[in-house]
């Protein structure tokens, strides 16, 4: 206790914080040291990202202690925290691209006198802080843009170390970064702690926890599970029991007997064929047959709401052929996906689904209002009668459809968006991450109308990044990482833990490391 | 085919009224907030009227110089009403057109040629708008196929087309020949006692609005202006009716030309000049979004009365011009304002009631 206790330098004790309808912090526990890489582990949706932003100033907790070098704080804005000395890399570099590494750095704080930046002061601090880091060659006037991913992190660390910062949050760093640049990024790392700089580690790869963490402490459910296991000795199925068994009441529809597989792969409504997509995905190859769900799981980056933008013809790819119904697909056409019976409900409900000024009706026959049409004249009556009959079987609430899609709740635009493809001759529905952003009770409606296509024939694919819920909806489960389709069953056939660890190359199955 | 299709189950809430026939005459229940907001603009036209009433009380109170007077507002407005139609669907698009003032000259110059003038009336009036449209679709095809921003597209159209005009009329008037006087003719003709020109204001306001609102052509402006990858991932392709869309207000440009050459009697490089300040003024008076996926044409034409009518009062009581232009640029920031006070207290009013 006493000479540990010195080290630590923060403590998170009973954090709670709740949003609408979610407890995404219900309890934490966290205690991490100077000099130490502290590992946080959990799946989507366990309340890492939500610690993060406690960290960093961004929420402020509902109710628990926060304390930063032995004092009780609470951290009203980003700056407040950056202040105080805790900077946090997020996965979207926050960096401004138009501008010299230099500057980046400093931004925000820039050496000054009487409003002019001290140019000179700034490119010389630049230059030590980067050779403290280990990459003096990164040349401090070029612009961030023209840098590789890799420099553009050790950029971002400059930048929290300008600031003198004593803690280091870092969401999955390697998630961009190519493999002998993860060494690297250690490396530096490494570095950081030895000067006494304790660092959060986020990860999915148990391979990279094992190699740079000291501790690890999981997260599941907003709850601490396990908290200061050594990371180099705890057993990995230790670490993904504490993971799974998620406790979220998640209400799935029951499945039909188990299918016919080979009946399915003579017969697939979609078919998908050595498709590549050059650095995103490659040599993808599925069917997915008719009343069939088939999910789609990995971690983000490993190329699957790629895979099915490009099966959509929203992408091009770089080769392979999609076929509906045995009718191959003209490559890069969206419109022509439509016609041959595509549908799809992107990942970004908001940005890629929704006219969110336009009423209901008008999003729902978004790609269907020319099929109301009479020669080229559009028929609101009629378009407002069949809307309103899919929302209705939707469940649908308000069940006004003229009211603008921008008043109705993140489940109810999830409704929307699917029923758009209820009106059409739709054969394959493409589901990218359809709960993200959906409470509970809707989610269990949504997944009683999925199910409810396959058994009227429609081919759903789904991409989640929720175990639980691809297992429980799917029929069959392939698993994608880094670009490849790696793993491929029968959900019955599959529990949590196997897919966890194929989704975050371990090696349970494979009976090899990657 | 459906999923759990409920036959005869009301539409949604509250049946659509009227959902039978005679739907060309229905009001969109959707367009009530653009109906108050016009309602707004016509206050304004009003307004207009009772400041001339109360500084010119002679002139205002006689009713048949009245009238004249608002048909001449009315015609002074045709070239520019038919423009601002025009605008209202590349902004609602999302996009805008700097280059209207300058296709107008082109149109202009090339309808007005020697060559061109030998073909007739016909021959002009089918070189004006030709000319029109196809310059408009270039615009389109740099923006949808060339992925150049609608701001620069245009604003390089603007230049070129105005430095075109200028090589083809040899930067000289180009009267129009006694042989095609039917065109001048047209500006001092009237029909059922409506100046013919006004009648093409309407005509094309009637087509743009039946165009906008009622055709799928319409929606599809709306959807790519409202989200435009959202209207692309659901099958819509945007890169053609961004082509049709620039197009469409080319076309517009093109009738404008021959509006301007009837009122003038000649082509000429200058025509038109800051014509798409005017347009782009009007179609926001309007209510049209910059950002796009709002607006309306009533609206548009609305915007370009007001400003036809505050300079009317101006000149009918004398006053300096540069004033008209303070007053005008107020305008158009009072109308936007009003407008997001209008958006936000309505939002307010509805999650109190909800």
């Amino acid at each position: 206790m006493t000479a540990a206790a010195e080290d630590v330098v923060l403590r998170l004790t009973d954090v709670v914080k709740t949003f609408p309808g979610v407890r995404a912090l219900d309890g934490v526990r966290l205690e991490v040291r100077a000099g130490e890489v502290h590992c946080l582990l959990g799946q989507n949706g366990a309340g890492k990202s939500t610690l993060i932003k406690v960290l960093s100033g961004v929420h402020a907790p509902d109710s628990g202690e926060v304390s930063w070098l032995g004092e009780p704080v609470s951290f009203g804005n980003p700056q407040a925290a950056m202040k105080a000395g805790i900077a946090t890399i997020y996965q979207e570099l926050d960096l401004i691209d138009g501008l010299s590494v230099a500057d980046n750095i400093y931004l925000g704080h820039e050496p000054q006198r009487a409003g002019w930046v001290r140019r000179q002061q700034t490119h010389d601090g630049a230059m030590q802080i980067l050779a403290r880091l280990g990459h003096a060659e990164i040349p401090v006037a070029r612009e961030v843009g023209k840098l590789p991913a890799a420099a553009k992190q050790i950029v971002s660390m400059g930048r929290a170390l300008s600031r003198e910062a004593k803690l280091l949050v870092m969401d999955e760093p390697s998630a961009v970064l190519a493999h002998d640049e993860v060494a690297n990024l250690f490396r530096v790392v490494r570095g950081l702690t030895a000067a006494g700089i304790a660092v959060i580690y986020i990860s999915h790869r148990l391979e990279e926890i094992r190699e740079i963490g000291d501790r690890v402490t999981v997260l599941k459910d907003g709850r601490t599970m396990a908290a200061n296991l050594d990371a180099k000795t705890t057993p990995t199925s230790e670490l993904v029991s504490r993971m799974t068994g998620r406790s979220i009441e998640y209400v799935f529809p029951p499945r039909p007997p188990a299918r016919d597989a080979e009946a399915d792969a003579r017969q697939p409504v979609l078919r998908v064929e050595g498709l590549t997509l050059d650095g995103e995905f490659d040599d993808v190859s599925l069917t997915v047959g008719r009343g069939e769900i088939v999910g789609i799981t990995g971690l983000v980056g490993s190329g699957r709401s790629e895979l099915l933008e490009t099966i959509y013809g929203a992408r091009r790819a770089s080769a392979g052929r999609v076929e509906v119904d045995g009718r191959p697909l003209r490559p890069g056409s969206v419109t022509a996906a439509v016609r041959a019976g595509l549908g799809m409900a992107p990942e970004e409900r908001k940005s890629q689904a929704l006219v969110l000024g336009e009423p209901v009706y008008r999003n729902v026959t978004l790609p269907t209002f020319e099929r109301f049409a009479s020669r080229g004249f559009t028929d609101a009556a009629r378009e407002q009668a069949a809307a309103a009959r899919v929302t209705d079987s939707l469940d649908l609430r308000p069940r006004d459809v003229r009211r603008p899609v921008r008043t109705l709740s993140g489940g109810n635009q999830q409704k929307v968006v699917v029923a758009r493809w209820l009106l059409g001759a739709t054969k394959v529905l493409l589901l990218d991450e359809p709960t993200r952003g959906v409470d509970v009770g809707a989610r269990a409606e949504l997944y009683q109308v999925i199910r409810r296509l396959a058994d009227e024939g429609v081919g759903v694919l789904l991409v989640s990044s929720e175990v639980p819920e691809v297992l429980g909806l799917a029929d069959r489960v392939l698993v994608m990482r880094e670009g490849r389709l790696v793993h491929a069953a029968p959900a019955a056939e599959l529990d949590e833990h196997a897919v966890l660890d194929l989704v975050m190359a371990g090696s349970l199955l494979e009976g090899g490391t990657a | 085919m459906t999923v759990g299709e409920k036959v005869g189950a009301p539409a949604g809430g509250t049946p659509a009224p009227g959902a039978s026939g005679r739907r060309w005459l229905r009001w969109p229940e959707e367009a009530g907030e653009a109906v108050k907001r016009n309602l707004g603009l016509v206050g304004v036209l009003v307004a207009i009227i009772l400041v001339g009433v109360a500084t010119k009380p002679e002139l205002f109170l006689d009713g048949g110089w009245l009238w004249n007077n608002e048909l001449l507002i009315l015609t002074q407005a045709a070239a520019i009403g038919v423009i601002a139609v025009g605008m209202t669907f590349v902004m609602i698009s999302g996009g805008i057109d700097l280059s209207v003032g300058a296709l107008v000259a082109l149109s202009s110059v090339w309808c007005t040629t020697v060559a061109t003038q030998e073909f007739g009336v016909g021959g002009m009036v089918f070189a004006a708008l030709v000319v029109g449209t196809l310059a408009g679709a270039v615009n389109g095809l740099l923006i949808g196929y060339g992925r150049i921003v609608p701001f620069i597209a245009t604003l390089a159209m603007l230049v070129a087309a105005r430095g075109l005009a200028q090589r083809i009329s040899g930067k000289l008037t180009q009267r129009v020949s006694t042989e095609n006087r039917l065109i001048p003719d047209l500006s001092s003709t009237k029909w059922l006692g409506i100046p013919a020109l006004v009648v093409i204001l309407l005509v094309v306001a009637a087509a743009g609005w039946v165009l906008l609102n009622r055709t799928t052509f319409g929606r599809r402006t709306f959807a790519i202006g409202g989200n435009a990858e959202a209207a692309r991932l659901a099958g819509i392709n945007i890169r053609r009716h961004t082509v049709l869309v620039y197009a469409l207000s080319g076309l517009c440009c093109g009738i404008g030309a021959l509006i301007v050459v009837s009122l003038s009697s000649a082509g000429a490089a200058d025509h038109g000049e800051l014509y798409e300040l005017d347009a782009i003024a009007a179609a926001i008076i309007g209510g049209t979004a910059l950002a796009g996926g709002r607006g309306s044409i009533v609206g548009a034409i609305l915007g370009v009365l007001i400003f036809k009518g505050i300079t009317n009062l101006f000149i009918v009581n004398n006053l300096e011009q540069e004033y008209q232009l303070i007053v005008k640029g107020a305008i158009i920031i009072g109308a936007v304002l009003v407008q997001g006070f209008n958006l936000s207290s309505l939002r307010r009013r509805r999650s109190a009631a909800g």
